[in-house]
């Protein structure tokens, strides 16, 4: 194993430092936790939202911290979720009365730990809503999950739930925009190369030299099918295409597109799938209202990409577009 | 007899006794099905209950059980703390207000542990998790009037290795569908030792 480390055990913290102190206007370290959260958390007549999961996806979560976006991310131990009780601190941060809004990835450890703390947050007289996100189309259940994955699609829920937060919509309205995205968004990645978790100190999986596998989770977890790489062009489709025959879209439909690197793909590979992406919606005559291309959600140094479209409607567009000032999606 | 502040200590002591000691089986057991962390993460968790309940002065068997719960949900981690801390926040809660516990109380409570886990982790009876440990369990106390050791313990271990012929369904197992089949669930061998352990405090206790 080789990496900018000190302690294996210690790259959580080490890291979340390193974090405020690179955006100390924008985010605090809740003390004696791994929460990042807005400077000016709890932030009056307005919706908490809390996002988290395991470590080693930055900029997921805590980089989308900020104002427009998250109101704060509770980091867990690399691809581990975090405890009820940090979750728990993060909600009794943030509520102001107006309640609590809790993004999930969909594995069985974040659903658990997320669930356990909104109930306790709920015995504690504080209002908890959730969305659950599962935007990934190649697997059914995985060795993580029941049901699919959530991948980088999560981001535009940040993104949309967050500006519906901040415009000071209820609970109950952010709710329903968040639901909407998850009905609306859909993902697929590969991957090129494997990834080593710190304390672990090997790879938790081999792909030959020229192989890659399809489908696969940002955790490594097994995905549809191994096989000999292809070039950009062939990538994009496959995961486009695997993308779109899972939801609907007609002629004229808007989009965003994400194309995400999983921590070691340079842009310029990003960039070149990303104009096959265009390619194929162009030819089926749907819209690209807006592109990301960039490392969004991560999974350590992995080789490799994944492939998000959300369906728009005019109000997605307009939450969308709305300012953000979260490191990592500034906008 | 009821079970006293002290014996709802005892229990977990020796329940983390038994866990320390079978720390690397629960581990192998984990490996083929799972992600081979759970002797480890059990380990960790109740080493931390001992030494969280060991140290406090309690006036009543619900708070011991809530402190338990609560370290077992922060230490554990993965998905086996919050379901093992549910199990014991249930428990607790469903005897609040009682100095000792019963049996009939204790039964009821451990009733209401059995739901909560099956709400928690969306599961039920013949799915190869704890709780077909801790549901029969359950059975068998709800069959008789006062405690009784040997039996509870019997009861467990029978159940524990009847977990060996189920096809997981749910959990991490499930992935791995029929080539579950022919292993003890880890979370259902954890299970046994809490209740060998509870088997023990009766039987000194009588």
């Amino acid at each position: 194993m080789k990496k900018i480390i000190n302690d294996p055990n210690h790259v959580v913290q080490d890291m979340i430092k390193g974090m405020v102190m690179a955006n100390p206007k924008t985010v605090k370290q809740l003390e004696d936790t791994l929460i990042i959260a807005r400077s000016e958390a709890p932030i009056a007549n307005k919706v908490g939202l809390v996002s988290g999961g395991g470590s080693g996806h930055e900029p997921a979560h805590a980089g989308y911290v900020g104002k427009g976006m998250l109101d704060a991310a509770v980091a867990g131990e690399v691809f581990t979720s975090p405890t009820p009780d940090q979750v728990l601190e993060a909600i009794k941060a943030l509520d102001s009365g107006k309640g609590v809004f809790l993004v999930i990835k969909n594995y069985t450890g974040d659903v658990l730990n997320f669930e356990m703390a909104q109930e306790l947050a709920e015995a504690e007289g504080i209002k908890v809503e959730k969305v659950v996100v599962n935007d990934d189309v190649a697997v059914e259940d995985s060795s993580f999950t029941t049901g699919r994955r959530g991948i980088a699609g999560t981001v535009f829920v940040h993104k949309i739930a967050g500006a519906k937060a901040e415009s000071g919509a209820s609970l109950e309205e952010v709710k329903a925009v968040a639901d909407r995205v998850v009905k609306n968004v859909r993902s697929m990645g590969m991957a090129l190369t494997p990834c080593t978790v710190p304390a672990a100190g090997r790879p938790s999986f081999q792909l030959d030299e020229n192989e890659m596998e399809i489908g696969i989770g940002i955790h490594g977890e097994p995905g549809i099918e191994r096989k000999s790489i292809a070039t950009a062009d062939e990538i994009a489709t496959e995961l486009t295409n695997k993308v779109l025959e899972d939801i609907e879209f007609s002629i004229g439909d808007d989009v965003a597109v994400m194309v995400n690197g999983l921590g070691s793909t340079p842009e310029m590979e990003l960039y070149i799938l990303n104009s096959k992406v265009h390619e194929i919606l162009n030819e089926k005559g749907i819209n690209v209202y807006k592109t990301f291309v960039g490392e969004y959600m991560t999974s350590l140094e992995m080789a490799g990409c994944s492939v998000t479209l959300l369906k728009l409607d005019e109000e997605l567009k307009v939450l969308l577009d709305a300012e953000s000032l979260a490191p990592a999606f500034l906008n | 007899m009821e079970l006293q502040v002290k014996d709802i200590i005892q229990w977990f002591e020796l329940t983390n006794e038994k866990i320390q000691a079978n720390k690397d089986y629960l581990t192998s057991l984990d490996q083929p099905i799972g992600d081979g962390d759970h002797g480890i993460n059990m380990a960790r968790g109740f080493k931390e209950v001992v030494n969280k309940i060991s140290t406090q002065d309690y006036e009543n068997v619900a708070d011991v059980l809530k402190d338990v719960a609560m370290t077992l949900m922060s230490k554990v981690g993965g998905a086996s703390g919050p379901i093992f801390g549910t199990a014991f926040l249930k428990l607790s809660i469903a005897v609040k207000g009682s100095d000792s516990l019963n049996f009939e109380t204790f039964t009821k409570g451990l009733e209401e542990a059995v739901n909560g886990v099956k709400q928690r982790g969306k599961a039920t009876e013949g799915e190869k998790t704890m709780i077909d440990v801790w549901s029969p369990v359950v059975d068998y106390l709800k069959s008789e009037k006062d405690f009784q050791g040997d039996q509870i313990r019997k009861t467990a271990k029978q159940a524990m290795e009847n977990t060996k012929e189920i096809m997981a369904t749910k959990g991490r197992a499930s992935y791995f569908k029929e080539k579950s089949i022919g292993h003890i669930d880890p979370g259902a061998a954890s299970s046994f030792y809490i209740f060998e352990a509870l088997a023990e405090v009766i039987k000194g206790g009588n």
